[in-house]
């Protein structure tokens, strides 16, 4: 068993200044603080990594940084998916009985460490090296060309995609750590500026300085606790050239493997931490998951069902179209604001059921992902 | 990547593997059939012709130099041979469009670029 003990999220957006250990370093005491934990009592590590600090022992480095001289510790990579990726080992090391505290940690300055060509230059890396990168293609365009074809095979229209980014921002304006929350319309997101269609601004997340962190433990910290049921893994492809059948993608594949562990179904879900890197992405993994029909998650939203006060609470932090995405902690603030949800301390973002919940993430182009169930404890 | 010269090394062809061991077609070469693991699948020339798989028009470049293309359209084609490749083509291309291979310059290289067939 595991409990995620403590949560630490900074706000997103410009931190100036800010260095990647500084965000990390900010993040990881607001998470120890929260688990009623001091430094000593950390005795695992796991980081993601930076673009704007690449570093071959990013966790080392983190480790002597902040002070701890732990049993374990180093980084993870596996693109958006690192978060769940990391709080998926660190569930398996304190099963193992390796480490009591395992810190998960991740930080960026990743929009004002480096110029907007420098992210999206690097994150386009994702490519391949001799048969994609030589036509210029970038993150937005990978995935453009993932929703060309998801909306002609599912009849999905542009307006669909519109409403998740108009649901995010609706639920990022009441999270006061957001970087972007006046509200938008559908309107709003057609209007906005083609990036790589038929994906505009406004279907795009922004680029975010920011950091978050939690423990992961092998006994709660306190009373309300947060436990691990089951996780699971699926990586299928690296790139959009090679990208499966719809039919047969990543996320369904860890879904049905991560339900199988924990005996949780998709209809137990009252909240869903749902990767949101784009709208199409939000879009299609809503219904790789089964938490709609193909075509008809669009057709969701609008009905208001993963409203705050909906069937399945979605994102309510605002995920990363409207919260913001800074690397690794991007995704990690879905699972700092699922844990506030289920031990019942998000404010005036309060869901009224959030006993089981869904954490997913993917990394790459829907290449890797990490499915996770998450169960309130008394 | 050694072998039959193609467009990555400024030739004016699409060159793909095939494997002689189960028939698999693939379009990033290598020393092995990912498909199977059976080694050295052979070079083939592409016909150049093959059906839009998707397309996304490019109009926020990430380097001045693409930039100076203005918008490019970035497609995944189905070749005739059973492999999918990326390529630049029409920005009009549909989804289902039959097409066939040109050549054109690219921020100083030479990169496929796929037009709709005459019916």
């Amino acid at each position: 068993m595991s409990f995620i003990t403590g949560v630490g999220l900074t706000s997103f957006g410009r931190h100036e200044g800010s260095s990647t250990l500084d965000l990390m370093s900010r993040a990881a005491e607001l998470a120890l603080a929260d688990a009623g934990l001091k430094r000593h009592d950390i005795d695992g590590v796991l980081c993601g990594y930076s673009t704007v600090q690449p570093h071959i022992m990013l966790a080392t480095v983190f480790a002597e940084h902040f002070g701890i001289r732990p049993t374990y510790a180093h980084a993870v990579q596996v693109g958006g998916a690192t978060g769940l990726a990391m709080t998926m080992l660190a569930h398996i090391i304190v099963q193992a009985g390796l480490a009591k505290h395992v810190l998960v940690v991740s930080g960026e300055n990743r929009l004002t460490g480096q110029s907007r060509d420098a992210a999206i230059l690097a994150l386009a890396q994702v490519g391949h090296p001799d048969y994609e990168m030589p036509l210029g293609p970038t993150i937005p365009a990978y995935y453009g060309l993932v929703a060309s074809r998801y909306m002609h095979q599912y009849s999905v229209t542009e307006e669909d995609l519109a409403e998740f980014a108009v649901l995010m921002r609706d639920h990022a304006a009441d999270h006061p750590g957001a970087q972007f929350r006046d509200r938008i319309t559908v309107a709003d997101v057609m209007a906005s500026k083609p990036v790589a269609l038929p994906l505009k601004l406004l279907d795009c997340c922004p680029v975010s300085d920011g950091g978050a962190a939690f423990v992961i433990s092998r006994e709660p910290t306190s009373e309300a606790g947060v436990r691990i049921r089951g996780c699971a893994q699926a990586h299928t492809h690296q790139y959009v050239t090679t990208l499966p059948d719809f039919e047969q993608m990543g996320a369904a594949i860890s879904l049905r493997r991560a339900a199988e562990q924990s005996g949780i179904a998709i209809g137990d879900v009252r909240y869903a931490g749902i990767y949101d890197s784009f709208t199409i992405t939000l879009a299609m993994l809503l219904e790789e998951l089964g938490l709609a029909g193909r075509g008809e998650a669009a057709a969701r939203v609008r009905s208001g069902y993963f409203n705050r006060d909906g069937v399945v609470s979605l994102n309510t932090h605002g995920g990363l179209l409207s919260y913001g995405h800074c690397g690794v902690g991007g995704a990690m603030a879905h699972l700092v604001e699922t844990q506030l949800q289920m031990t019942g301390r998000a404010d005036n973002r309060q869901v009224k059921d959030a006993s089981i919940a869904l954490l997913h993430g993917d990394g790459g182009v829907l290449s890797s992902h990490v499915s996770m169930f998450l169960e309130r404890v008394r | 990547m050694s072998g039959m010269p193609d467009w990555t090394t400024g030739a004016q062809t699409i060159v793909y593997q095939s494997c002689a061991a189960c028939g698999a077609a693939q379009y990033f070469r290598r020393r092995f059939c990912a498909a199977c693991g059976v080694p050295d699948p052979q070079d083939q020339c592409a016909s150049g012709g093959g059906v839009v798989f998707a397309a996304s028009l490019v109009v926020r470049a990430a380097t001045p130099e693409a930039r100076a293309h203005g918008p490019y359209s970035v497609v995944l084609i189905d070749a005739d041979e059973g492999f999918r490749m990326m390529a630049h083509g029409d920005s009009e291309l549909k989804i289902g469009d039959r097409v066939r291979a040109q050549y054109r310059r690219f921020t100083g290289r030479l990169v496929p670029y796929f037009t709709r067939t005459p019916q």
